[in-house]
């Protein structure tokens, strides 16, 4: 099963040091001195929100089942053997219709510095260990990757650690 | 590679073995540090924050009071500048206490030691000293020093003694000629608050300022400490872990202040005996940082270990006491020190660690202070016996102890009359094709000595002339480049021919080393010194000189503070390491161009060492061309 990344929505403070990681990994000089020198705007495809008294990040969840691959009229959007979802490298280019943004149930899609492209998790940016550069980036373990099943073992496990501890 | 110290590589396998953290460990794990922090632009100067500005423009631009990054990037470094002030001048206003308690009969301990330059300094600021008794001129020259600190009329007069007129002329015409040491860190800590100064060149103008004060207060840390503790000579001596000595009773001195440790020093010749009597060969003081640089400096007493390394003495198993002062002194080694048996004590009121003993130091106490600190560690000797010591056979020679004092004493041998003269010559000739002087500290983000070491090999190679303090000079202590054998390894041609005429016409029988020692990281005021009497011998501003600082593994915010009055002095000055201004392209454009049109001097930042060496050789060339002096490329 693919890995996926996954949110501890309790571990997060709110640094949006993930936001810096993403838009660092898709920038050109693919480092945070570089890009600010160079003047880049790379966008990030990661979001830190702050909803009544918590924070928390979000960001495509590349569904099964997605919404924007449907909506796409331009064959742009598509998902990749690795089940990631991305309108880069698809059949056709981005054209910036919009349709994706509008139908993706978790705001996950954003235009891009110009406005004439959709951006989104791509998962271009691991590290040569596999690891998103938004999940390298969580100092406090908010953003995990993993398989989902293990997420969802460690979650019984810590129910039943403080119920029968 | 960790470090290029084969004695701490050592120690660090050891301390793998152990399971003991370091500060490499530590770094590891705050990976990845935060990228606001590392572009300056977080704020948390109110309570309406903290507040972060995007660096790509999809995110806020303003903070939750409206100040742009340029703002932030500015307020956080002026502020940084502002606590390295505060340290430098805190330490100055240590020694003046100290001088004026002996004056006032206070303190027996602190005599002067150096008359000679309690009336060269008493004379350079203006003091009548014909005929007064040192115990009044004592006096007056500490009274005269404390006056530095509060808001007085007019610039200091410790700054306008000791810079060149012209560079006076400069900063007066700029309005950053500070009137009070403490009064302008006041000063940059009201305007860096919510709701003051918000316009960026106007704050890093403050900053140049605060800088200016904490070079005054360096200088008056160096000038006191020469007067109470004697002015640096020459000493020979050895440097690195392999000075510890299994069968000693082995005491480090850390930090920053030679206020105690000079006296651990004196009292240390006293209880020799103490040690022997409980089976120890004898006492062996050895220096970590500053502390360390200051009892090397005046006593020849062994470096040990500098600034990021400053863990690893205590896994030899045979380091039975640290003594800590002040300043980069990491709170972590007390966890060490359980682990070694170690015997960790604080000593001043305001810089205390939790599970260290804590023995309050004052200037009246100082003597039984000191005794009873190193009764600690004959202690400590004697409860380690029968555990194993584990030293790394490593250490250097170093020939240490060049004071301004030092070196023109040096240069008189050759021209008695007029002793820059040679210096000059030389210059001229371009067997010296100029001067760099290396400041600063170890970084963890940087293999410990790297730069320090191939920028040196560079730059004396193409006939620049080496100076070092700190913990850089700890660094050249450490690889053996204090000696006339380095001179001859990697000094060029020209560089290699004044090196040896000087040591020759002293009776060294060799040259000079290759890097001059000038003493701890106050005493890059030394430097200045050196540089202001070139200056002013040749009838020029220090800004034309072919001189150049580097600070190729800084840390600390003394550094940051040192770095900025070496480019407010004129100098074209290098940083190894990305300082915390790039979320400002306005800041980052003035520090690394506009504010040579203010000042002469700017920064060159450069993490490659090599190529870092290239940059300052050609600004040394700049500075060739502009005296119409010969010139070379790379």
């Amino acid at each position: 099963m693919a890995k996926q990344v996954l949110i501890l929505f309790d571990r997060c403070v709110g640094c949006r040091s993930c936001q810096l990681a993403c838009a660092v990994a898709h920038s050109e000089a693919r480092n945070l001195f570089g890009a600010v020198v160079g003047g880049e705007k790379p966008r990030s495809r990661v979001f830190v929100h702050q909803a009544g008294a918590r924070k928390g990040p979000l960001n495509c969840r590349h569904c099964q089942d997605a919404p924007c691959i449907d909506a796409c009229i331009t064959g742009a959007m598509h998902r990749r053997e690795d089940g990631t979802v991305t309108n880069v490298g698809g059949a056709q280019t981005c054209t910036a219709c919009w349709m994706c943004l509008m139908v993706c149930p978790y705001g996950a899609v954003v235009g891009d510095e110009a406005g004439t492209a959709a951006v989104k998790c791509d998962r271009e940016c691991k590290n040569t260990a596999g690891v998103p550069a938004c999940v390298k980036a969580c100092p406090t373990g908010a953003l995990t990757y993993g398989e989902v099943d293990d997420f969802s073992a460690r979650r019984r496990e810590d129910v039943l650690r403080r119920v029968l501890a | 590679m960790k470090s290029a110290d084969p004695a701490v590589r050592e120690m660090l396998e050891e301390a793998g073995r152990q399971g003991v953290e370091t500060v490499w460990d530590r770094y590891e794990a705050q990976l990845p540090q935060c990228g606001f922090g590392e572009l300056g632009i977080c704020c948390r100067n109110c309570m309406q924050g903290p507040c972060r500005v995007s660096p790509f423009g999809d995110g806020p631009s303003r903070g939750v009071c409206g100040a742009t990054a340029d703002t932030m990037v500015a307020r956080n470094l002026v502020r940084a500048i502002a606590a390295g002030c505060a340290a430098h001048s805190g330490h100055a206003k240590h020694l003046a206490h100290a001088l004026k308690k002996w004056a006032k009969g206070e303190a027996p301990a602190y005599p002067v030691r150096d008359e000679a330059k309690l009336r060269a300094v008493a004379a350079r600021q203006g003091l009548d000293t014909d005929g007064v008794p040192v115990v009044d001129l004592a006096a007056r020259v500490a009274s005269l020093a404390l006056e530095q600190f509060a808001e007085g009329e007019g610039p200091l007069p410790w700054t306008g003694a000791t810079v060149t007129a012209g560079r006076a002329k400069t900063l007066g015409g700029l309005g950053v000629l500070p009137t009070g040491i403490d009064h302008v860190v006041s000063e940059m800590m009201h305007r860096t608050h919510l709701g003051v100064d918000a316009d960026p060149v106007n704050l890093l103008l403050g900053g140049v300022s605060c800088a200016i004060a904490d070079y005054t207060g360096c200088h008056i840390g160096t000038d006191l400490a020469d007067i109470l503790f004697g002015t640096p000579r020459p000493v020979v001596t050895e440097a690195n872990l392999g000075v510890l000595k299994a069968d000693h009773v082995n005491i480090a001195l850390h930090g920053h202040n030679p206020v105690l440790s000079e006296v651990i020093v004196q009292v240390a010749g006293d209880m020799g005996e103490a040690a022997v009597a409980a089976g120890a060969a004898g006492i062996n003081l050895v220096g970590v940082c500053c502390t360390g640089n200051e009892v090397l400096m005046r006593h020849g007493v062994p470096p040990a270990t500098h600034s990021i390394s400053q863990e690893l003495p205590m896994l030899t198993g045979v380091l039975d006491a640290m003594v800590a002062d002040y300043q980069c002194v990491y709170p972590s080694i007390v966890g060490v020190a359980q682990c070694t048996g170690t015997r960790i004590v604080t000593t001043m009121g305001m810089a205390k660690i939790p599970g260290a003993t804590h023995l309050e130091f004052t200037e009246e106490n100082a003597v039984a202070r000191a005794g009873e600190i190193i009764g600690l560690a004959i202690e400590a000797f004697r409860a380690r016996q029968g555990r194993p010591a584990r030293i790394p056979p490593h250490r250097a020679k170093v020939v240490a102890g060049f004071s301004v004092e030092t070196i023109v004493a040096a240069l008189a041998k050759l021209d008695a009359a007029d002793p820059l003269q040679p210096l000059i010559d030389n210059i001229v000739a371009g067997n010296i094709q100029g001067v760099c002087l290396f400041a600063g500290c170890n970084n963890v983000k940087v293999p410990q000595d790297e730069n320090y070491l191939v920028m040196a090999r560079e730059l004396a190679a193409r006939d620049v002339l080496l100076l070092a303090t700190g913990c850089g000079a700890g660094a050249y202590a450490r690889h053996g480049y204090l000696t006339p054998e380095a001179t001859l390894e990697h000094a060029g041609p020209g560089l290699k021919a004044v090196l040896t005429a000087v040591g020759e016409a002293n009776g060294l029988g060799g040259p000079l080393p290759l890097v001059l020692h000038m003493g701890s990281c106050v005493d890059n005021s030394r430097a200045v010194d050196l540089a202001v009497a070139l200056a002013d011998r040749l009838g020029v501003d220090t800004a034309q000189l072919p001189v150049v600082a580097s600070a190729p593994e800084f840390k600390t915010e003394k550094a940051v503070a040192i770095g900025t009055w070496a480019v407010a002095c004129g100098l074209p000055t290098h940083l190894g390491l990305v300082p915390p201004v790039l979320g400002s392209a306005l800041v980052t454009g003035l520090l690394t161009g506009g504010v040579k049109d203010l000042l002469g001097g700017w920064f060159i930042v450069e993490t490659d060492p090599a190529a870092a060496a290239a940059k300052l050789f050609e600004a040394i060339q700049e500075r060739r061309r502009g005296l119409g002096l010969a010139t070379r490329s790379w």
